[in-house]
């Protein structure tokens, strides 16, 4: 039942808020369409970062310096329960959101989307935020001075999130 | 400025250590593959985000959104009991916090902004400590779809992308919740 209720979720949303639109009254056909241009303007605006970084990643990889450096970081990993092949994703997370998304689409790609550890990056990544940029702009633009308070929480909350993702997949799918 | 410093060490790095392991061949491929990636994506992902962002304009206009924020606003007037004495501020609050449950990244970041310096002005203490909660709340994901990744997933072949759901979700709830009570012990 909720197996075939996640299937269907996009036609289902797609129809539902369709339906539910027709009948307030709201040219749907074009508020999609218009919809689909902002995200075409958002693709457009993230592009650019991901054919820098995904070229980026995949160098790291190629040269073998990301096994280097997460069989530095696997103890920690290890301890915490994490698979250490996502330590690219784990260190770009808080503070880049294109950056993030280039190490999960990267680890998804090379894995498999079924895969445990497809999986879990993609949890992962569905899970937390950028940090750093939302702390940056909240800091900057709503003048918080006091945020030292502020910033070991939100850390802290990745922290969870991070362990949380590799606990939950393991228990559903390991 | 952050990528700038991750795309410098990612290359320098990645050069540097394919000459000394051996790998300078592999290293060649790789940016091929990387630039082959990011077509895909544009092409897979980045399509399928486009048509969520559609779906996201339409439950906009219908009034789907307000719905929502206006469901919120009892939940939300329990976790800041302060802020929600005053109107404006509250509204702008209640209407990021909608925006993020529904991952409108766009939406949300005005609207939070907006709130927070209203309350960063408001002379009360109490209120400073509600708006550390509200920043925790932004920096935590409290998204209901995750479309981005969930368009990843169905680029990439997943038999059901959206079946990662429940996993987010207590993953989610929890690191919220973290990141809460560590606020609220913190702030004391």
């Amino acid at each position: 039942m909720i197996r075939t209720l996640l299937t269907l979720a996009m036609p289902l949303i797609m129809g539902g808020v369709g339906l539910y639109a027709l009948g307030r009254g709201v040219d749907v056909f074009s508020a999609l369409t218009d919809g689909m241009r902002d995200g075409l303007k958002t693709l457009l605006r993230i592009f650019p970062s991901l054919l820098a970084l995904l070229p980026a990643i995949a160098m790291v990889r190629a040269s073998g310096l990301l096994d280097a450096v997460t069989g530095l970081l696997s103890p920690v990993l290890a301890v915490l329960g994490i698979p250490e092949q996502l330590a690219p994703l784990l260190l770009l997370r808080p503070l880049s959101g294109s950056g993030a998304l280039a190490a999960a689409t990267d680890l998804i790609g090379q894995y498999g989307a079924d895969s445990l550890l497809g999986r879990t990056a993609a949890v992962m990544l569905g899970s937390t935020e950028t940090t750093f940029y939302v702390l940056a702009v909240y800091f900057g633009a709503a003048g918080i001075q006091k945020g030292r308070r502020i910033l070991p929480a939100a850390l802290l909350a990745d922290l969870v999130g991070f362990v949380m993702a590799a606990q939950t997949v393991r228990c559903f799918w390991g | 400025m952050t990528l700038s410093v991750i795309w410098v060490v990612c290359m320098a790095g990645s050069i540097l250590y394919s000459c000394a392991a051996g790998t300078t061949a592999e290293i060649s491929a790789a940016v091929l593959e990387g630039v082959q990636s990011a077509v895909d994506f544009a092409l897979g992902a980045g399509v399928i985000m486009c048509l969520w962002c559609g779906i996201f304009e339409v439950m906009a206009r219908c009034g789907l959104t307000g719905a929502l924020t206006r469901l919120l606003r009892p939940v939300l007037r329990r976790l800041f009991p302060h802020t929600a004495r005053h109107g404006e501020v509250f509204d702008a609050l209640s209407a990021n916090v909608a925006a993020n449950l529904l991952g409108l990244g766009n939406a949300a970041t005005p609207m939070g902004i907006r709130a927070a310096s209203g309350m960063a002005a408001l002379p009360d203490r109490d209120i400073r400590r509600e708006l550390s909660l509200l920043v925790v709340l932004n920096t935590a994901s409290i998204q209901l779809l995750p479309t981005t990744i969930a368009s990843v997933r169905a680029a990439c072949g997943a038999a059901v992308p959206f079946d990662i759901l429940p996993a987010v979700w207590i993953t989610s709830v929890c690191s919220v919740a973290a990141g809460v009570l560590a606020v609220k012990v913190l702030e004391r």
